[in-house]
């Protein structure tokens, strides 16, 4: 039994929904969804063109709209006016599917991100399995669109691509099971449930082990996004622009909008699992619609502020060279998390799963009533 | 309907609309958009010159090695899974010690095949080996 968005409405409603309303119902929050994450998407774009015009002292887009903020829709106007170009050497089929399987995998994963306690859409008992599947979509997306232009910047920056997303796939498959040891389940309700609003209740100040390991998942998320310092995929400086360099207007956008959206769910998918997810320190009361618009104004807080962080690195650290992405993936993110996971499961097994706070403040008042 | 395929309808939905949203974005462009295409402009980028033969060609095998190593890892997070889901449940009903010890044999033998291609060189991008006067290879580094 999976809980549901229409099953959250239902149960506070008490109204039984037939079928089609539940069809419905789906259809509206989905569209909810996808226009918000298309707007975030969208003023990503504008964000990153912003703080790094900040981060190296110019003014960045300002004409378009108050501050520039209308930027992304004249850029979204000017790449639906542009020509469509398929080369005439590539395989036409697989260069139209390859944008689409990048969409489609990203967009599917917003079936299981928690905004708030109720408005997951479809919160499925494998929920944090399932994302790590479906978002594996985008590389198969990312090699196809490198693959199918037959040209030989794509193809470089699509092997590449698909060689640096299967590698880092592994650290973040393996921090994430340290956290699953702790939780002791895979939906994101449990995983969520299981921390308290306060920091110390957060999963990565569970013990050592998981603090290390949301940096090992963050720094792997960043590769897997393909944002800089990893992102060789598409290193202007050496592969021209890497798996996209055939394709023109919308195709490039929908690969563009992919790709911003991805970093928005792994961020999000860091706020959830380590950071306490739609959790703030006090009751935001989630029985009602107003706690729940709380909840989800905290889960946007956190993991926007993650977002930030990740623009704020690509404008600040170099780009790394093939090799040395290689190695810090197999030689250090990859033991490392294996470290982490074995760390973890023998933390659970000798302490209870308690975290390190409760037991340092266990053996402070086991202290004190000794000294008595 | 049955209450338990409710769950999967969103994720039906939000992947025909990944396809929809390109189609249909497309579909509009195509009202719009100039197309006026030449061969020149057809072909493959490749900084100005004509494209010297096709991109498909024999591609370096370290890309294949990395492959091979991912599917091994990716294989065990898949059965590591279901073992993390449950080792709670287990460890509060006190059988956690016997479950650890079976992870960490599998965990083990994984470290184990981790190490093997580390010290065979497969984990590095770049192979590098010393020569001798006569261009023969004397020793790996």
């Amino acid at each position: 039994m999976n809980d549901t968005i229409v099953s959250y409405i239902s149960s506070l409603a008490n109204i039984e929904f037939s079928p089609l309303f539940v069809f419905l119902i789906f259809l509206v929050a989905i569209l909810i969804i996808v226009n918000v994450m298309a707007l975030i998407g969208g003023l990503g774009t504008y964000a990153e063109r912003k703080i790094s015009a900040d981060i190296q002292m110019r003014q960045g887009p300002n004409r378009v709209g108050p501050y520039g903020l209308l930027q992304f829709l004249a850029d979204g106007v000017k790449m639906i006016m542009k020509e469509d170009i398929i080369p005439t050497e590539s395989n036409k089929l697989l260069y139209t599917i390859a944008p689409v399987l990048c969409l489609s995998g990203i967009l599917a994963t917003f079936t299981v991100l928690p905004f708030s306690s109720g408005f997951i859409l479809s919160d499925l008992n494998i929920g944090i399995f399932y994302l790590l599947g479906v978002s594996s979509l985008v590389g198969v997306g990312i090699f196809l669109g490198g693959y199918s232009s037959n040209s030989k910047w794509s193809m470089l920056g699509g092997m590449r691509g698909a060689s640096q997303i299967i590698s880092y796939e592994v650290p973040v498959t393996l921090s994430i099971l340290a956290i699953v040891l702790i939780a002791g389940g895979l939906s994101f309700k449990t995983l969520v449930s299981g921390q308290t609003g306060f920091p110390n209740g957060w999963y990565i100040f569970h013990n050592p082990f998981t603090f290390i390991a949301f940096f090992v998942y963050f720094i792997s998320a960043l590769a897997e996004a393909n944002r800089a310092p990893f992102d060789l995929p598409e290193a202007e400086s050496e592969l021209v622009s890497g798996y996209h360099t055939e394709y023109s207007g919308m195709r490039f956008a929908f690969f563009a909008l992919a790709e911003y959206m991805e970093v928005f769910v792994l961020c999000g998918v860091a706020s959830a699992l380590f950071l306490g997810g739609y959790k703030v320190p006090f009751d935001l009361g989630g029985d009602t619609i107003i706690g729940q618009f709380l909840q989800i104004g905290s889960f946007f807080t956190k993991t926007l502020l993650l977002y930030y962080v990740v623009i704020w690195v690509r404008w600040t650290l170099p780009r790394l060279r093939v090799d040395q992405l290689m190695t810090v993936c197999w030689k250090y993110l990859t033991p490392i998390a294996l470290f982490n996971l074995i760390g973890t499961a023998v933390w659970i097994w000798a302490f209870d799963g308690k975290s390190i706070l409760s037991l340092i403040l266990s053996i402070g008042a086991s202290g004190s009533a000794g000294g008595h | 309907m049955n209450q338990n395929f409710d769950a999967y309808i969103p994720i039906i939905v939000l992947m025909t609309l990944g396809i929809l949203m390109v189609i249909g974005a497309l579909i509009v462009g195509s009202l719009i958009r100039p197309k006026n295409p030449n061969k020149l402009k057809l072909q493959p980028y490749e900084c100005g010159e004509d494209p010297t033969g096709s991109a498909w060609a024999n591609f370096n095998v370290r890309f294949y090695v990395v492959a091979l190593i991912f599917i091994i890892f990716d294989v065990e997070g898949a059965l590591m899974f279901p073992v993390a889901a449950v080792f709670k449940k287990f460890n509060e009903a006190g059988a956690g010690g016997a479950i650890l010890i079976s992870v960490l044999i599998f965990i083990a033998v994984l470290i184990q095949g981790i190490v093997y291609c580390w010290k065979k060189g497969d984990l590095d991008w770049v192979k590098s080996y010393q020569v001798d006067g006569n261009d023969n290879k004397v020793a790996e580094k």
